[in-house]
C-alpha cells in the first residue's frame, strides 16, 4: 500500500470536513494510505508570501521538511496549500541561497530540507499515482452520464509541469468518465473563484462567483465538482448572497471531487460527508444513481 | 627549437587595446618565448590592414620566418585574411596560427592586469602549438554543372529560374503535386495589394516549361550521398496514377470524381477538393494526381469514375502506377521547403477548431481568394453572413516564451492587409489586436498609416482569450475578444463575429530530419543555421547546401524572393570556377586501430564517414569532412586524427597555456 504524507491543511477538519472524510475513504478504498503530516502548520495561505517571502516559504518548509524525514511524499487536498508547497519545494532545489536561510531556521527544529521529496495534489494522486484505467476498473456504481463541471480553480494549474497544458487541461474531465460522469466541457474551468477577495471587495467578489456559476449552468452542468475547500466555500456558501446581489436564482450543488467518486467506488454517501452541504446534491444524484441500483 | 617563430600582437583599434595591454604582450612573448623560438614579435594598431599583413610579409621574407602567430580577433573573421598574407610571402598558410584576444579575453574581461596575463597565456599557447603545425595542401574537387532545388515555393522558383537563366540545369523537387508555395495560398500581397497569383503563376509557367529545368513534383529525396560539387541524390516520384504523357489536365476526371475532401494542404483545411485533383486552376504542371487515401477505388475496389470519363487515348489514368526512384547528380543543392503555420489549436484559450468563427491566417488567406471556397467574400463560417465586426489577433504562438520566443515579422504586415481587405469588402468594423506594430522595410509604415485613416481599430495588448462565453449584456451570439488594453489601461471585452488568428510561422515538422539528411543542422528554434547571420546567410556549414526562404527564419516574399537569387548567384559562381578548393583540415581514420564499433557514423553532423561492411572499418570522406574533430574526441580507440588538431598539436597549446603557472620552469618540449 502506497503511502503519502498528507497534509490537511487548516479547512480540511471542520468546514470541509466532508472533502476531508472523502479522501480518506477514496484512497483507502483505492489501496493508498494518507498519513497525517504529525505537528504540522499553516501553509500560509494566500497572504504571507506578500507580507515576507523567506518567512513564507520557511513556514512551508517545515511542513515538507517533516514529510521528508518520514521519507514521504507530499500531498495536499487544498489547492492553495499545493501550490505553496510545490513552489517552496521547487525553489529550495533552485536557489541554494534561499535554502541556506531556510535550512538556518529549520536547524531550530531539528529540521532540513532537500527538496527531494515529490508535492502532490490529492486529485494527481489519483490521476497519476492511482491512474483512471485502475479507478475505471474499481467503479461499482457508475455516476451515469451526471452533467458535472470540472472546475479545476486557478491554482491547481500554476505550476506549469512538464509543458502540462495548463490553458485546458484534461485530467479531471477523464477522472470524472472513469466514474461514468459525463464532463462537460466548462469555458471556465481554470478561472479564478475570487478567493479571499469577498473580504475586500464583495460586489466583484461576488460577480465572479455568479460569472462561474453562470457559465456552467450554460454549459449543462447539474453540479459542480471542486478540488479546493476555498472554491467550494465561494461557489456555495455565497449564492445566495450571489442571487440577492444580481437578483439571479441559482442552486447548483457544489460538490468534492473525491465525494463524486466515493460514490462511483460504491461507499455509502454517510461516510463522504454527504448531508453536509448547503444545496442539495441528491435530485440529481438519485437520478443517475437510481438507475444502477436497478 | 629550430623554427623562426613571428609573433604579432594586434591592438584593434581599442577593441582588443583597451582591455589588454597588447604592447607587454607583444614585448613578454619576445623575450619569454625566445627559447620557444619566438624570433621577433610585435604590436600593432590594426594587423588586418594592409600595412599590418605587410608587416608579416616583409619578416617572413627578411627574418625567414617558418611560422607566425597572430594574436587578434576570432579565426572566423581574419584567418583566411592572415593565411593568405603568408601564403603571399612564401609560407604554407597553415603554418600560421590565429589565436583570438578579443572574442576570449578583451571582450570578456574588465581586468585589465588579469587580461594581459591570459593574453599572454593564449600567445603562448599558440606559440606551443604552431611549432606541430603542418604544411597543407588544399584539396581541389570539380564541379558539377547541374543544380538541385528541395522545395517549389517563391524561394526556390526564384532560384531554379536564375540559375536555369544562365544556362544551368536544375532539378527542382518538390513534395505537393504544384509548385507554388504558400504564396499560391495568397489572394493580394503586401503592402502593394497585388494579387498573389497575378505576379507568381507567370514564374510557375517559366518553371514547368523551362528547358533547363527539370520539375518532380510530387517528389521528395530520398537520399543525399557525396559531396560539394559531386552530390549523389535519389528522388522518390510518388505514384501520381496519373500518366502525364498522355493526360491534357483537362479536369473532367476530377469534375467526375465522387469523393469529396478536405484540402487540409491548399486549401488549409477551409475547402475541398476531390480524391483526384490539382490543388488550383494554375498548377503546374497541370496533371493531376489521386489522392490514395481517399479514393475510393483504392479503398473499395470499385469507381473507377476518373478513368471511365478520361477523354484522352490512351486512357491516362493509371492504377496500377508505382513510385519510381530516380538518381541525379548534382554539384550544389538549394533546400527552400519553406514553413509551416503554427497550429492555433495549441493555444486553447482562443478556442481555434472550437467556436466556429475563428480562422486562422491561412483559413482567411483562402477565404478571400476569389478561386477559393468563398470565391472571395469574406462571410461566417455560416457560408453566408457577413461580420459586423472583425478582430485580427498578432503574434499568436509568436512573441509569446509557452510557444515561440521569435517574432514571425509578417504578421504585422499581414494583419494589416486583412484589415484592409474586410474594410474593402464588408462594412465590418476591424480590430487589430497587437503587441507592438513592426512595419519596417520599405513602404510597410505608409501601408500602417493607410489602415489607420480607412478607419481600422488598433487596440495594444495581448488577448487574453477569446470566448462565446457570456458576461454583459450584448454578448450573446458574438465571440468576445478579452483584452488588456496598455495604451488605456484597462480590461476591454470587445464583441465581434469573426476572430482571425496571425499564427506565427514554424519550422517545418520535419525540418530535423531533413537537415539531418542534407548535412546541416537547426537552431534552437528549428530554422537551419546559415553560415554567417550577417555576411553568408544563404550558405550552410556544409559546402554546397545553400539555404533560401523561410526555411532560414520567417521572413516576407522580397526577402524570400531576395535569398533565392543570392542563393543562385553563389552557386552560379561555384559552377564558373569548374573546381572548388576545400580546407584541407580533416580528419583521417587509422584503418588498423579502428575497431568497427560505428560510434563515429552517427556523431558526424556531416554525413562524412562511411562504414565498409566487407573490412568492418569506418572511413571518413575528406571532401565531406569539415574538419569539426567531433569524431577525433569520440572514438575509443583513438583511431581518428585530425589535421591541423593533432594530439600533439593540442597538448603543445595546452602545455602553452599552463607556461604561466609553472613560472619560469622550462616546459618540456
Amino acid at each position: 500500500m502506497k503511502k503519502y504524507a498528507y497534509f490537511p491543511g487548516c479547512s480540511l477538519e471542520k468546514m470541509a470536513l466532508s472533502y476531508h472524510d472523502s479522501a480518506l475513504e477514496t484512497t483507502r478504498t483505492l489501496g493508498v494510505e494518507l498519513e497525517e503530516l504529525e505537528d504540522w502548520n499553516c501553509c500560509g495561505a494566500t497572504t504571507y508570501f506578500h507580507l515576507d517571502e523567506i518567512l513564507a516559504n520557511t513556514l512551508v518548509a517545515r511542513n515538507l521538511a517533516i514529510a521528508e524525514k518520514q521519507g514521504l511524499d507530499f500531498v495536499a487536498p487544498c489547492s492553495a496549500c499545493y501550490k505553496n508547497a510545490y513552489f517552496t519545494n521547487k525553489y529550495i532545489k533552485e536557489d541554494a541561497e534561499l535554502a541556506e536561510h531556510i535550512n538556518y531556521a529549520l536547524e531550530a527544529d531539528h529540521l532540513q530540507l532537500s527538496g527531494d521529496l515529490t508535492v502532490h495534489h490529492l486529485i494527481e494522486v489519483f490521476v497519476d499515482e492511482i491512474g483512471t484505467e485502475e479507478i475505471k476498473n474499481k467503479v461499482s456504481n457508475s455516476l451515469n452520464e451526471l452533467r458535472v463541471a470540472p472546475y479545476y480553480g486557478c491554482q491547481i494549474v500554476r505550476p506549469r509541469k512538464n509543458g502540462e497544458n495548463v490553458e485546458d487541461p484534461q485530467f479531471f474531465e477523464e477522472l470524472l468518465a472513469a466514474m461514468g460522469a459525463d464532463a462537460i466541457d466548462f469555458a471556465y474551468k481554470t478561472r479564478c473563484c475570487g478567493g479571499s477577495l469577498l473580504l475586500t471587495n464583495r460586489h466583484a467578489a461576488l460577480a465572479m462567483i455568479r460569472l462561474l456559476l453562470q457559465n456552467a449552468l450554460d454549459s449543462g452542468a447539474e453540479v459542480i465538482a471542486t478540488t479546493c475547500p476555498l472554491c467550494q466555500v465561494n461557489l456555495e456558501c455565497y449564492q445566495t448572497q450571489v442571487n440577492e446581489e444580481f437578483g439571479t436564482d441559482y442552486s447548483v450543488p457544489i460538490l468534492y471531487f473525491t465525494q463524486l467518486l466515493g460514490l462511483a467506488l460504491g461507499t455509502s454517501p454517510k461516510k463522504l460527508g454527504f448531508g453536509k452541504e448547503l444545496i442539495s446534491a441528491t435530485p440529481f444524484l438519485s437520478k443517475h444513481l437510481v438507475k444502477e441500483a436497478k | 627549437m629550430s623554427e623562426k617563430i613571428g609573433v604579432y600582437v594586434c591592438h584593434c583599434g581599442t577593441n582588443i587595446a583597451g582591455t589588454v595591454d597588447v604592447e607587454q604582450v607583444a614585448q613578454w612573448a619576445g623575450s619569454r618565448l625566445k627559447e620557444r623560438g619566438v624570433i621577433i614579435a610585435r604590436d600593432y594598431k590594426f594587423m588586418c590592414s594592409s600595412l599590418g599583413q605587410e608587416l608579416i610579409e616583409k619578416d617572413i621574407k627578411e627574418l625567414g620566418l617558418t611560422r607566425v602567430v597572430v594574436a587578434a580577433c576570432s579565426p572566423h573573421l581574419h584567418e583566411l585574411t592572415f593565411r593568405t598574407a603568408c601564403a603571399k610571402a612564401g609560407l604554407n598558410p597553415y603554418l600560421c596560427e590565429l589565436v583570438s584576444i578579443r572574442e576570449q579575453v578583451s571582450w570578456v574581461h574588465t581586468d585589465k592586469e588579469a587580461a594581459t596575463t591570459k593574453a599572454q597565456a593564449v600567445v603562448a599557447g599558440g606559440v606551443e602549438r604552431v611549432a606541430y603545425n603542418e604544411s597543407l595542401e588544399p584539396l581541389k574537387v570539380p564541379i558539377h554543372a547541374d543544380t538541385l532545388v528541395v522545395g517549389g515555393g517563391i524561394a526556390g522558383i526564384q532560384a531554379a529560374l536564375e540559375i536555369a537563366d544562365a544556362g544551368y540545369h536544375v532539378y527542382m523537387v518538390e513534395r505537393e503535386p504544384t509548385i507554388g508555395g504558400h504564396m499560391a495560398q495568397f489572394d493580394k500581397t503586401f503592402p502593394t495589394l497585388d494579387c498573389a497569383a497575378c505576379i507568381l503563376t507567370p514564374k510557375m509557367v517559366q518553371v514547368g516549361s523551362h528547358p533547363n529545368i527539370t520539375l518532380s513534383t510530387w517528389s521528395e529525396v530520398e537520399n543525399v550521398d557525396g559531396y560539394v560539387g559531386n552530390f549523389t541524390v535519389t528522388v522518390r516520384k510518388k505514384a501520381r496514377y496519373v500518366n502525364t504523357d498522355s493526360c491534357t489536365g483537362c479536369g473532367i476526371c476530377w469534375e467526375k470524381c465522387p469523393k469529396k475532401v478536405v484540402d487540409e494542404v491548399y486549401e488549409a483545411g477551409f475547402g475541398i477538393r476531390k480524391a483526384i485533383y490539382t490543388p488550383f486552376p494554375q498548377a503546374v504542371p497541370k496533371y493531376p494526381v489521386i489522392d490514395k487515401e481517399n479514393c475510393i477505388y483504392f479503398i473499395k475496389g470499385t469507381c473507377k469514375a476518373c478513368e471511365k470519363f478520361c477523354p484522352t487515348e490512351p486512357n491516362s489514368i493509371n492504377f496500377e502506377q508505382e513510385d519510381e526512384v530516380i538518381e541525379v547528380q548534382v554539384g550544389n543543392i538549394i533546400l527552400a521547403t519553406g514553413y509551416d503555420l503554427f497550429d492555433a489549436k495549441r493555444i486553447p484559450q482562443y478556442n481555434y477548431k472550437k467556436l466556429d468563427n475563428v480562422f486562422s491566417s491561412l483559413e482567411f488567406e483562402r477565404m478571400c481568394n476569389a478561386s477559393g471556397p468563398t470565391n472571395g467574400n469574406i462571410v461566417l463560417r455560416d457560408g453566408k453572413t457577413a461580420p459586423k465586426a472583425v478582430g485580427i489577433v498578432h503574434c499568436v504562438g509568436s512573441r509569446d516564451k509557452n510557444y515561440n520566443t521569435y517574432c514571425s515579422s509578417i504578421c504585422c504586415m499581414q494583419s494589416l492587409k486583412f484589415a484592409h481587405l474586410v474594410m474593402e469588402r464588408t462594412d465590418a468594423e476591424v480590430y487589430n489586436f497587437y503587441i507592438d506594430m513592426r512595419t519596417n522595410f520599405k513602404d510597410y509604415e505608409e501601408f500602417y498609416q493607410r489602415i489607420l485613416e480607412e478607419g481600422g481599430h488598433f487596440v495594444r495588448g495581448k488577448v487574453a482569450e477569446v470566448t462565446d462565453a457570456v458576461r454583459f449584456p450584448g454578448e450573446e451570439g458574438k465571440l468576445i475578444v478579452q483584452v488588456e488594453d496598455t495604451l488605456i489601461g484597462k480590461q476591454r471585452r470587445i464583441p465581434v463575429d469573426m476572430v482571425i488568428l496571425s499564427a506565427a510561422m514554424e519550422p517545418r515538422h520535419d525540418s530535423k530530419e531533413v537537415g539531418k539528411q542534407f548535412g546541416i543542422a537547426c537552431g534552437a528554434a528549428g530554422w537551419y543555421i546559415e553560415r554567417h547571420p550577417k555576411l553568408d546567410p544563404v550558405a550552410t556549414m556544409t559546402d554546397g547546401i545553400f539555404i533560401a526562404g523561410c526555411v532560414q527564419g520567417p521572413k516576407d516574399i522580397p526577402a524570400t524572393v531576395s535569398q533565392g537569387a543570392a542563393a543562385a548567384a553563389r552557386i552560379l559562381g561555384r559552377i564558373q570556377q569548374g573546381e572548388i578548393a576545400l580546407e584541407p583540415i580533416r580528419a583521417t581514420v587509422n584503418e588498423e586501430q579502428c575497431s568497427g564499433c560505428r560510434i563515429c557514423n552517427d556523431l558526424c553532423p556531416f554525413n562524412a564517414i562511411l562504414f565498409h561492411e566487407n573490412t568492418m572499418v569506418s572511413e571518413i570522406n575528406p571532401a565531406l569532412c569539415q574538419g569539426c574533430g567531433t569524431c577525433v574526441a569520440a572514438c575509443p580507440a583513438g583511431a581518428i586524427s585530425g589535421t591541423g588538431f593533432s594530439n600533439e598539436q593540442i597538448l603543445a597549446q595546452i602545455d602553452g597555456l599552463l607556461l604561466l603557472n609553472v613560472g619560469d620552469e622550462t616546459i618540456p618540449a
